[in-house]
């Protein structure tokens, strides 16, 4: 008997469970695997390669390079990030402290809440996008009524502008981050709270040591959601916006139109797709994952 | 092993394609035709489409579509979706320069009749239609609002928000007519990027007063209904169906740009035969009149004023009356076939700016 074998009796034995075991988990994954595979992989390389080709049909850089020389593709891609980025920060500030309200109500109000959250969540979006066109425009329910009671003497613009398309795509978005965030203010333990209290920090403290750090998972989560949705909106800026605001995937359809060739349109989608990739990436720089969860 | 993946599931993909297109079947005695839908398609459905469907025996099926774009992907993926398409002479004529539109037999469609220039090789011309600058009479008083486009680009005399389409068609020559360009000249003052850029610096002159960018007729309809904008650049028949469905809004024709709509065949299409006689049976006088009952876009064959088809009344609210078109521009569609592409990219530029 050697001493590998006296120290480990059942060293091969427990080699072999394991081997099958990670068999047993790769093949569970393998229809994952295959549909990521075939409804991602396959058509976002597809989309890639259609980027360099041009209207004649051939392998070319052409519409890259139309991107380069009209200034009006840097702009519609700085809106779309403008837009995107302003709809995320408008949607923490009204999400979290609902959120964080609803996480402190007993089950039974916060299930009330949260058919509030859901209904307009299961509405048809471009019913709740005319929905809003119809309060907010010139002689819209809104401007009327603050003009008969005397608040404001002339309409004031609040739609076919960024003003609009960003109360439209809050509107949208509030549900993407306000559903992961209350998941995960609910697992919170509220023993910790009690904890910080009782070693002497204020309420107003042990929320921002305690509780709002253990809230950022789910934050974060939410705000992934809300930008990365934001990024590809249509028809809410393009009803709400009133043409004033061009988002990228406005442009995509526009050189659909323009263009007669898919590689015009997906030339935008491999920008906004590399570009998005950028911004995630460095976020998770600044803001580390692991390190959240480990707190 | 990779490639193997690769190729089991384009193949995949191909037989689901097949089945799909397998499984549209359709009959020799049906066609399919698409166009706008709205106040307009609704108009063809009741004077044009279903009465020559019935005089001939045939069923049409209608849909409607996004324009010559859908006809040029359809017809490179090898799709059958339909067999007859409403098209703007303009879009017609990029269609047929992208190789994706069968040429029409006119000696099986008799255009003998039509207006001059109201037909091409690959579309059939069925009505006219004018842009016009509408406005608002309750913000300027019926028959006192902009008359011609030099008034609808003064921000001073007529004060009040404009909207524009998001799209350069038919717009750019808005912006030289304000700008004192004869008729005749514009077109060639707009065959450079110089001249196409000094019509943007006109729009760009009122830009601040241009609330929103329209994309579709019934949006500029419903902004002038909304009383949303005291103005806008748009298709006189939506303005007329507005009208009648008590919208506050007038226009004139010294504002009027004239441009026609008719029938294409995609490349390919399965009812080629039919399609072309149906189309020859929409030529007719009779249907053109019906349809002008329903919107104010005249009928592109002499015939129905000639035979009497149309009361005078009705008749001078189309676009196409000699009392109206004399003075009227004529849209170029050469012009479109050459300068689309650039203009519509330096026009989203100005947009964007």
């Amino acid at each position: 008997m050697t001493i590998a074998e006296i120290e480990k009796p059942n060293e091969r034995g427990l080699q072999q469970v394991a081997a099958n075991e990670r068999l047993t988990f790769f093949g569970l994954t393998l229809p994952y695997l295959l549909m990521v595979t075939a409804l991602i992989v396959i058509p976002v390389g597809w989309l890639f390669y259609l980027s360099f080709i041009g209207r004649d049909g051939s392998l070319s850089f052409e519409n890259y390079e139309r991107m380069m020389k009209s200034k009006a593709y840097i702009r519609i891609f700085l809106t779309t990030f403008k837009i995107s980025i302003l709809t995320t920060i408008i949607c923490a500030a009204i999400g979290y402290p609902l959120a964080y309200f609803m996480s402190q109500l007993s089950r039974k109000w916060a299930n009330i809440c949260m058919i509030g959250v859901l209904i307009p969540f299961w509405t048809s979006l471009l019913v709740r996008t005319y929905a809003w066109l119809v309060l907010l425009q010139k002689k819209g329910l809104l401007n009327n009524m603050a003009i008969e009671m005397g608040l404001i003497s002339e309409p004031i613009k609040i739609v076919h502008n960024t003003t609009g398309t960003l109360i439209g795509m809050v509107h949208i978005m509030l549900p993407f981050l306000i559903l992961p965030l209350y998941a995960n203010m609910r697992a919170i333990d509220k023993d910790t709270l009690k904890a910080a209290s009782s070693l002497g920090a204020t309420p107003t403290r042990a929320f921002w040591t305690v509780f709002f750090p253990l809230s950022l998972p789910g934050l974060l989560a939410g705000l992934l959601i809300v930008f990365v949705l934001c990024l590809g909106f249509y028809v809410t800026p393009a009803i709400l916006g009133g043409g004033r605001v061009i988002m990228a995937a406005m442009k995509i359809s526009s050189n659909i139109e323009l263009y007669f060739s898919w590689g015009a349109a997906s030339a935008l989608g491999v920008v906004l797709l590399v570009v998005t990739g950028i911004i995630l990436f460095i976020a998770s720089k600044l803001v580390s994952m692991d390190q959240l969860g480990n707190r | 092993m990779k490639i193997n993946i690769l190729k089991s599931a384009i193949g995949c993909l191909t037989a689901t394609g097949f089945l799909f297109s397998a499984t549209a079947s359709y009959a020799e005695d049906t066609l399919r035709i698409v166009s706008w839908g709205g106040a307009y398609q609704k108009g063809q459905s009741l004077g044009i489409f279903q009465p020559a469907a019935k005089a001939m025996g045939i069923t049409v099926k209608e849909d409607t579509y996004g324009g010559i774009s859908d006809v040029k992907l359809m017809v490179k993926s090898g799709a059958d979706k339909f067999d007859i398409f409403s098209s703007g002479a303009g879009s017609c004529a990029s269609g047929a320069a992208e190789g994706v539109l069968e040429k029409l037999d006119y000696s099986i469609i008799d255009v003998s009749n039509h207006l001059p220039g109201m037909y091409s090789d690959y579309c059939a011309g069925a009505d006219i239609f004018s842009v016009v600058a509408a406005y608002n009479t309750d913000t300027y008083g019926e028959g006192k609002g902009p008359k011609t486009w030099a008034d609808f680009y003064d921000v001073e005399k007529f004060p009040g928000t404009r909207a524009m389409r998001s799209k350069v068609d038919a717009q750019l020559e808005t912006a030289l007519l304000a700008d004192g360009v004869p008729m005749d000249q514009v077109y060639k003052v707009l065959d450079s990027e110089e001249g196409i850029e000094r019509a943007l610096n006109k729009i760009r002159t009122i830009k601040p007063h241009i609330a929103v960018w329209w994309s579709s007729g019934a949006q500029h309809a419903q902004l002038m209904k909304d009383g949303e904008v005291d103005m806008t650049t748009g298709w006189n028949g939506r303005f007329d169906v507005a009208k009648e469905d008590g919208a506050k809004v007038a226009y004139d024709w010294q504002s009027g740009i004239m441009d026609w709509e008719g029938y294409g065949i995609p490349k390919g299409a399965k009812n080629k035969d039919l399609a072309m006689k149906y189309i020859a049976e929409m030529m007719k006088p009779e249907y053109m009149a019906e349809f002008a009952k329903y919107i104010t876009y005249g009928p592109t064959n002499k015939k129905v004023y000639e035979l009497g088809l149309m009361t005078d009344e009705r008749a001078k609210m189309m676009p196409s009356h000699p009392d109206n078109a004399k003075h009227q521009l004529t849209l170029s569609t050469e012009w479109y076939s050459k300068w689309r592409t650039i203009a519509a990219e330096m026009y989203t530029e100005m947009m964007t700016e």
